[in-house]
């Protein structure tokens, strides 16, 4: 989706964050992307690379960990990660269903000195 | 030295869409984000929907697109009090932008208002603008298969609108599998089979409206 702009904001956080807490270089940056941003890790990393030069965040690791889908069934209260396009509970098959994860956008937390 | 941070990215534009709802909340407006690819009726739909709804309600319409006022003073002319948002490229509306624009619709208390996103099925999904549901807009002339490719926003919307049913004998449309696909996306989905142009299914929609506007009261 909006790569670049995603970062800049990721940034925009981590850089505030560095400059209250007296961190002068920023090692490791922690991003938690829910399935539904359909967020592509190379696109992210790309623009972290590039955004990031010349602030405390240069040249630091940026991980990206995908958050699944994860349904809850509002008949039987299963929950599942679905396959394929269908949101049917995979235990009562009813269609009446719950997101539950996959929404996550978020800065987990970063590292530096 | 680790330091948690635990912050949405996009929690400026989610901030401002809180501010929205609460004004919407506070000004009596049930809102309805509409979403669609280019071209599937979503203004000729509500040109349509403000007519049928004119003497219960008072529509507006925050119309987005890339550039251009020709759906605004389309809606305008059915009936509707409609503003435009012109984004210049952007490819979906954002909370900040329609806050601005009710600004200029609230004067006349609209009591159902449409914020007509811009003709995109990915981008809008991901942006709250503060609106009490989401309705997605298909016609049959963009295929079958359009709820298998883009299943974020039909998964999301309280309701589907199928358009341009009439166009039905002319194209491969499988009216069947798309409504069968629909459910298993989202069986809480309400879905509409509709065409603005001979007024097909648009009494069973209005009907929805108008409970929507009551529930969301």
């Amino acid at each position: 989706m909006h790569e670049v702009s995603l970062i800049q904001a990721l940034l925009d956080m981590v850089n505030k964050s560095a400059a209250e807490n007296g961190v002068t270089k920023v090692n490791l940056v922690k991003l938690v992307v829910g399935e539904m941003h359909g967020a592509v890790p190379d696109a992210l990393e790309f623009a972290f690379e590039v955004l990031t030069e010349g602030t405390v965040c240069a040249g630091a690791k940026l991980e990206v960990e995908k958050k699944l889908f994860l349904f809850r069934c509002d008949e039987c209260g299963r929950e599942f990660n679905p396959t394929g396009l269908s949101r049917r509970c995979p235990g009562c098959r009813t269609n009446v269903t719950t997101l539950v994860a996959g929404r996550e956008l978020y800065v987990d937390y970063y590292e530096g000195d | 030295m680790k330091v948690e941070i635990g912050k949405n990215l996009l929690c400026a534009n989610a901030d401002q869409a809180d501010k929205n709802r609460e004004l919407f909340r506070r000004r009596g407006a049930a809102v309805i984000n509409i979403i669609s690819s280019p071209g599937s009726g979503k203004t000729a739909l509500l040109e349509k929907t403000a007519q049928l709804m004119g003497d219960k309600f008072k529509t507006g319409v925050i119309v987005g697109d890339l550039y251009t006022d020709r759906d605004a003073r389309r809606l305008n002319s059915a009936g509707a009090t409609a503003v435009q948002i012109n984004t210049d490229g952007l490819c979906h509306l954002t909370a900040a932008m329609v806050f601005q624009a009710f600004k200029e619709i609230e004067p006349e208390n609209p009591d159902l208002l449409f914020i007509e996103n811009v003709g995109n099925l990915v981008c809008p999904a991901a942006f709250d603008l503060g609106e009490n549901a989401k309705v997605a807009l298909l016609s049959v002339a963009e295929g079958t298969d359009k709820p298998a490719k883009y299943p974020g926003i039909f998964r999301e919307a309280a309701a589907t609108v199928i358009s341009k049913v009439d166009l039905l004998p002319y194209t491969d449309f499988d009216l069947t599998s798309c409504l069968t696909e629909l459910k298993e996306l989202n069986g809480k989905m309400e879905v509409f089979v509709t065409s603005a142009r001979t007024g097909e299914g648009l009494a069973k929609w209005c009907r929805w409206l108008e409970e929507f506007a009551a529930a969301t009261k």
